[in-house]
């Protein structure tokens, strides 16, 4: 039994997820508490490289081919022994695609229980959690003696979980890992015809507000008229509104433009994780309590469909 | 093909949420509960999965207000069999519902089971992945996507930035399901009743409700914010004219 706080370190196609630099971030935070060191375990093939920039007092390396890419069979296998043998006070991994698919499993297998959604710790090592689409925050006492956890990230700079000091790594020997169940077929890149919303100086990025497809035009008549792009929260682009391609959020694109004018996004953290580092966020929403308004820089309840028609006249007059 | 899909309800986040007086939970007097909005688009997968391939889709949730017409409407979209676990589940954890779901499940032997991803006030992990733990299943979370394959479904997977992995896996398995791949289908009220009359909803006792894995809440709040934004008041026009402001101030027009 340690009082060490494992980071699961994310990794896709040879680049370390910024949200591993967060997870690391939150366990220096949660080790200072502990009393332990932070130690970040890197699973791959040929990836020890991958290593050199994580904050971390040790590395514990697995190597092996078929954790080249994350897949569920060999990642949790691996993850099972190893956190064995560790017996940590804490396993943090992302509250993400590659972390959801194995805590919650690896919690019932080991029988230690999992906290998700843990956007910070307390200087007395409590979790304190973010649900219900942002609209609550959920503390308490982290199970004892293991707990695993999922971090979503917004608590803590990604810069914090990354040092030019490359920390040691020691080389942990993979357990077999034949006979899996699933496996990486192959990656498809994102389409790259459409706009890209990324280098867009403004965005008019509409969500679940926006109410049907035939609202879409009002964003876009104010879009054109600024010469700027649409993008769209999840509900509106699972609608089939708007293209995939014009998707910000967790799994979406990440942007951060001058000004991201937010029309009847209620702002969940999945939103939040593509559009927080925008400079400007100017959030449209007649929920007072929506939780946009907690991270935009102005705001307004004015209904949306009052004030586009308006707001675009306007913005053609100026020119 | 036999899907099955357990789906839970969760507090609708349109209304004002508050923190009951022990501050340690929400207020659940005026709480309104709908279907989780990613089991609505797992029910909505495992219908087009069906169309497409033939099989039975079984639809299975928890007891509660409003779960008899949740069930009878995925009915009406097309589910096959109805199951409802009975019981108090007003306390249960994730880890308690999925044993509860995977007992019945054992029994069903599915091909596929598809869930949501998550559901969004999880605290001890999701439904899914634990289900596949439970049963002895792989799992594949974050699907947007999926095709049949004889004994294996190819699933597409999100990554952040708009990666897609496409992930071979062998059935049985359990799916998360991030988004179906058309918006759940709207059924009208007509159709629904008449399914009322003829379908029926299995009602199975829920088991090992028990709490050994609570994450224990000491305090419920608010978020606390470090800078809530300038509200911009007044008519439309108003509101127009200040945005114009703040557009032309920081170069944007």
């Amino acid at each position: 039994m340690s009082q060490d706080i494992l980071v699961i370190i994310e990794h896709l196609r040879g680049q370390v997820t910024d949200t591993s630099y967060v997870m690391l971030a939150g366990a220096h935070q949660l080790s200072q508490s502990s009393g332990g060191g932070v130690v970040a375990v890197l699973l791959g093939h040929n990836a020890q490289k991958l290593a050199s920039n994580l904050s971390a007092d040790k590395v514990l390396y697995v190597d092996h081919p078929a954790l080249a890419e994350f897949t569920f069979d060999a990642y949790q296998i691996t993850l099972e022994n190893l956190i064995k043998q560790q017996s940590p006070r804490a396993v943090i991994f992302g509250h993400s695609s590659i972390g959801m698919d194995i805590a919650s499993g690896l919690s019932a297998r080991l029988e230690f229980p999992v906290v998700s959604s843990c956007r910070t710790f307390t200087s007395e090592g409590k979790f304190i959690s973010q649900i219900c689409g942002g609209k609550i925050m959920a503390e308490g006492d982290l199970p004892a003696p293991t707990a695993l956890i999922t971090m979503v990230p917004g608590g803590y700079k990604a810069e914090s979980g990354q040092s030019s000091q490359p920390p040691s790594v020691e080389i942990i020997a993979a357990p077999a890992l034949g006979d899996l169940r699933v496996s990486l077929k192959q990656y498809i890149e994102p389409d790259t015809s459409d706009v890209d919303i990324t280098k867009e100086k403004m965005l008019v990025s509409v969500g679940r507000g926006i109410q049907n497809k035939d609202n879409i035009e009002l964003a876009n008549d104010l879009a054109a008229a600024l010469g700027c792009a649409v993008s769209a929260s999840r509900p509106v682009v699972d609608q089939g509104w708007i293209p995939t391609t014009r998707l910000v959020g967790k799994s979406g694109k990440h942007v951060k433009p001058k000004i991201y004018l937010a029309l009847g996004i209620s702002g969940a953290p999945e939103h939040v994780e593509g559009m927080g580092d925008s400079e400007y966020i100017v959030a449209v929403n007649t929920d007072i309590n929506a939780p946009i308004f907690n991270i935009a820089k102005y705001g307004t309840t004015v209904d949306m469909f009052d004030l586009l028609p308006v707001l675009t006249e306007k913005v053609k007059q100026a020119k | 093909m036999k899907i099955a899909v357990p789906v839970k309800f969760v507090p609708d986040l349109v209304e004002e949420l508050t923190i009951d007086p022990g501050g340690t939970a929400l207020d659940t007097t005026w709480l309104r509960l709908i279907i989780s909005e990613f089991d609505d688009h797992a029910v909505e997968q495992a219908i087009l999965v069906k169309e497409k391939n033939g099989g039975q889709v079984c639809v299975i949730m928890a007891e509660a207000d409003g779960a008899d017409d949740f069930l009878f409407t995925a009915a009406a979209k097309g589910a096959d069999q109805l199951i409802k676990l009975t019981g108090d589940f007003s306390n249960v954890n994730n880890h308690a519902l999925a044993r509860a779901h995977a007992e019945v499940l054992k029994d069903l032997h599915p091909d596929l089971i598809l869930t949501g991803v998550q559901a969004h006030n999880d605290l001890d992990g999701s439904i899914g992945p634990l289900l596949a733990e439970y049963l002895g299943m792989p799992y594949v979370g974050y699907v947007a996507g999926i095709t049949i394959d004889g004994d294996k479904v190819i699933a597409r997977k999100e990554y952040a930035g708009g990666l897609i992995a496409e992930i071979e896996v062998k059935l049985p398995a359990v799916l998360g399901i991030q988004a179906a791949e058309q918006p759940p289908r709207y059924v009208a009220y007509s159709k629904i009743r008449q399914v009322m009359s003829t379908a029926k909803i299995e009602e199975k006792p829920g088991s090992a409700l028990s709490l050994e894995e609570s994450i224990v809440v000491s305090r419920m709040f608010l978020p606390e914010v470090a800078e809530r934004a300038t509200m911009l008041e007044g008519s439309p026009d108003d509101v127009a004219a200040k945005l114009i402001a703040i557009f032309k101030e920081q170069g944007t027009l």
